[in-house]
């Protein structure tokens, strides 16, 4: 195996805390272009699109698909928990965990979404506030299809305006 | 519904290409080049453009809603991205039932490709709507 990518900044910053934000209030008309870009060129379910059939359901309102993200475009507020933020210029950039983190990172090229692990609690709906809490999961590497594949994961927790469990959310970046 | 082990889902299948992904990167802000642009998707190594993970994710969430129905629960759910989605793939997402506990139900699920190649293979948790 090559030389590791995993440095010991990245091995002591597992753990670390780094951002929390909140979304703004969820809207119908988010819930309802969500499902429809990810039910297109069918027709969303009506729980997620009209309220009065959504109003006779378990929920008793319209409710988000859970895998809705209401951080998307904008959030209400973002709190760095690090003295070092990422450049927004640099928010694609294959290094931009460590960047965040004020750490190098490994300077590889490629990234790909390698996997997502997500436990549910309730459900988002129209008018709820979503508090997302990011950390700092675990590192490994080994060789791949295209070479010598670095694992990295975040830890994402979501509860609402209640503070009840939204989502737990493990995401595992592949980079190469 | 009486549900045992081996029990098959009903699919949920696109034909996908920039038309899907683009709605898509509408509503997650999720413009990144390899999804946008053949060039930087094959520079990536992959051919051309291909598809974002979250929509085979949201794909296996869509199978799962539809067989459960609007007051069922999932309760859990991982996938891997094993294989890129590129354009003109027609992609299925798949279920089985693995485990009956209770009223907890376990499945393998996953996307494939229409040759039966498995693009995001996984497991999930749900709970029937009653």
């Amino acid at each position: 195996m090559a030389d590791s990518n995993i440095s010991e900044a990245m091995k002591a910053a597992v753990g670390t805390e780094t951002s929390r934000s909140t979304s703004y209030p969820i809207s119908e008309s988010d819930i309802r272009k969500w499902a429809m870009a990810v039910y297109w060129p069918d027709k969303a379910p009506d729980v997620f699109t009209d309220p009065a059939a959504a109003a006779k359901t378990v929920h008793g309102r319209l409710v988000a698909p859970e895998d809705f993200n209401p951080f998307a475009w904008a959030s209400a507020t973002d709190e760095l928990l690090l003295k070092s933020a990422l450049p927004e210029s640099r928010e694609h950039d294959p290094d931009g965990p460590e960047l965040a983190l004020g750490i190098a990172g490994p300077g590889l090229t490629y990234q790909l979404n390698g996997g997502i692990v997500c436990e549910y609690g309730v459900r988002m709906g129209a008018g709820d506030v979503i508090i997302g809490t990011n950390s700092v999961g675990e590192y490994n590497e080994r060789e791949g299809r295209l070479g010598q594949m670095l694992f990295s994961r975040t830890i994402v927790t979501w509860v609402n305006q209640s503070d009840e469990l939204v989502k737990r959310t493990t995401n595992t970046l592949i980079r190469y | 519904m009486t549900v045992k082990v081996g029990d098959e889902l009903p699919t949920f299948t696109r034909e996908t290409g920039f038309a899907n992904w683009n709605r898509y990167a509408a509503v997650n802000d999720e413009f990144v080049p390899i999804h946008m642009d053949d060039a930087a998707g094959e520079a990536a190594g992959n051919g051309g453009a291909f598809g974002m993970g979250n929509l085979q994710w949201a794909y296996l969430h869509n199978m799962l809603r539809s067989w459960i129905g609007e007051n069922g629960e999932i309760l859990t759910i991982e996938v891997q991205f094993r294989s890129p989605n590129v354009k003109g793939q027609t992609v299925t997402a798949k279920g089985v039932v693995t485990a009956v506990d209770g009223d907890v139900i376990s499945l393998d699920v996953w996307t494939e490709q229409q040759e039966g190649t498995k693009l995001a293979p996984g497991s999930a948790k749900v709970k029937m709507g009653k």
